[in-house]
């Protein structure tokens, strides 16, 4: 094909301006604010905003709140990802075995949790959890487990919040994990059985180094998400007890919107993509290692 | 067949610890003030009544928030969609300079997290005095990289001879995109619709920062304010939840083929 400069220019044009100008100028301003006192009277006025350096940065590895936040986030992720991962996994194993009945039904039902909005959910779990009519310590009961105050007990809020987010996530897993699956050559199977292999025989050998793309960008786009949370506690726990839940997202958000300090607050906005991009690289480099 | 047993049993535990909240969501709905708040929980209203839903609508600016949530989806998604497939048209189809570094500089700086943008954008809007008004959310989602990427994906099986063979019969490039590829890429563009109108239906840390006014809110900030004066109404509350989720699950259950083939092709990109 002749390149058609000026007509690809005018199909790209509105997209493009609207991420340069919406997206990308933000990206670049907030690394600059993140280097200002940018505060309310700068709200009233940009030129009340002086430049700082890396005043901010230094401010917050000496802000215990911010630890706290960071410490949170990372039990968070650090929980909730393996767990999301490890459940959407052997969901789709069993719903891609040729025994099950009735898949699509599952498949839907376990996905529709995904579709539902964020906050609604919280909401309805947060009522789930109630220490004396949730459901959770009704059925928990029934095994012989005493009532436990999930969202008031500082060690119980992070499960709690955890086990609602996987609830939340798990089936959009699942749908890229039965894909891959779907995707291995059923030769290989058979193969392996003429050998002689064991079903975990089978699944170490075959399953999951065949799923190894699959699982990487799974884990990947996963702990994206977990990273970024912030609506779970701000419905359920309003970060409370005792800071116990409070997210980097959520100290980033009272920071830059309840106090008005936007400086300090975009300094958290850029430790949080540095931890991202950190995160996802590391993920890259364990996916390389393993396939030496 | 023990085995088939156990798979069966395991799966119906887990439908019934996924569906459970649902059920207690629905059967709190419909209950008087207090019913909902009982020990044993009930997964059936002992009375069903329509009082919450009246109270949200009645008493409450629910109503108001469900058409902003609904127009301002309706528009994100309409703008989004001419913006983005006319973007990943040009990304498959065309040839240009810069081409590659474009793409490759959209496709990684989709790690970059939204919320890094979140204060730049709102010093913006603000300033142009676009706070807490329809323009504050549809802006920022006049365009997006997964959305470009989508289509461009798609648009690259559309076979160059049938553009060639217009071109000759002397369609315009315009003309081109509009009658050929947007109907070729019919599948494509709906599947980035259910994702635009349920993303931005759902959002909600954007819309909480950038409208201020209940007036404006959309049902995820509604809602969020509604809890912290409702705490210890279940009724109400599990009946707004309702009203929330239920257009977004009969999108979904209506075209939900769309739907999961657009996560399947997120998930080979590369």
């Amino acid at each position: 094909m002749k390149p058609r400069t000026s007509a690809a220019y005018f199909f790209l044009t509105p997209a493009l301006s609207a991420i340069f100008v919406f997206f990308f100028v933000p990206v670049l301003a907030a690394l600059v604010i993140s280097f200002t006192d940018f505060d309310i009277y700068a709200l009233g006025n940009w030129a009340n905003s002086r430049f700082i350096g890396f005043h901010n940065y230094f401010s917050l590895l000496k802000d215990p709140l911010f630890w706290k936040a960071l410490k949170n986030t990372f039990y968070f992720v650090l929980v909730a990802g393996p767990l999301s991962v490890a459940i959407s996994l052997s969901a789709a194993l069993v719903l891609n075995s040729k025994l099950v009945r009735l898949k699509s039904l599952f498949r839907l039902i376990y996905f529709l949790p995904v579709v539902t909005t964020l906050v609604a959910v919280a909401i309805v779990w947060r009522f789930i959890y109630h220490p004396r009519f949730g459901v959770l310590n009704y059925l928990l009961g029934f095994i012989g487990i005493r009532p436990i105050d999930w969202l008031g007990d500082p060690h119980w809020a992070m499960p709690a919040i955890i086990l609602m987010s996987v609830w939340k996530n798990f089936g959009y897993n699942m749908i890229i994990f039965i894909a891959g699956l779907q995707n291995i050559p059923e030769y290989l199977y058979e193969a392996a059985v003429i050998e002689g292999a064991t079903r975990w025989q089978q699944f170490r050998a075959i399953t999951l180094p065949m799923l190894a793309p699959t699982t990487l960008f799974v884990s990947i786009i996963t702990v994206i998400g977990f990273f970024q949370l912030f609506a779970e506690p701000y419905i359920m726990t309003q970060g409370g007890p005792l800071n116990s839940t409070l997210s980097v997202v959520q100290y980033m958000y009272r920071a830059g919107f309840r106090w008005w300090n936007m400086g300090y607050s975009a300094s958290i906005a850029f430790v949080l993509f540095v931890i991202i991009f950190i995160g996802t690289l590391i993920q890259l480099k364990v996916q390389r290692g393993t396939d030496d | 067949m023990t085995k088939k047993w156990l798979m069966h049993i395991l799966l119906l535990i887990g439908g019934l610890f996924t569906l459970i909240p649902f059920i207690w969501m629905l059967s709190a709905a419909f209950m008087q003030d207090g019913h909902a708040s009982v020990f044993p929980p009930r997964f059936f209203p002992d009375q069903v009544t329509l009082v919450q839903f009246q109270h949200l609508f009645s008493h409450l600016s629910i109503g108001r928030n469900f058409l902003n949530s609904f127009l301002l989806s309706t528009l994100v998604t309409l703008i989004s969609l001419f913006f983005n497939s006319m973007a990943g048209y040009a990304f498959a189809k065309y040839r240009f300079r810069g081409k590659n570094f474009l793409f490759n500089l959209l496709l990684s700086s989709m790690i970059i997290p939204a919320q890094v943008t979140m204060l730049p954008l709102f010093l913006m809007l603000k300033s142009l005095g676009l706070i807490n008004t329809y323009l504050a959310i549809i802006i920022p989602g006049m365009a997006n990289i997964f959305g470009i990427f989508l289509i461009r994906q798609y648009a690259l099986s559309i076979p160059d001879s049938l553009i060639e063979a217009a071109r000759i019969d002397g369609a315009s490039d315009f003309q081109i995109y509009r009658r050929i590829i947007l109907p070729l890429c019919l599948p494509i563009l709906v599947t980035l619709a259910i994702f635009t109108f349920m993303s931005t239906w759902n959002d909600f840390l954007w819309p909480l920062i950038a409208l201020t006014d209940n007036s404006m809110y959309t049902l995820p900030v509604a809602l969020a304010n509604l809890m912290g004066e409702h705490t210890k109404d279940p009724e109400l509350m599990m009946a707004g939840s309702v009203i929330t989720i239920l257009p977004v699950v009969i999108v979904f259950l209506a075209l939900q083929k769309y739907y999961i083939r657009g996560i399947m092709m997120g998930s080979v990109k590369g």
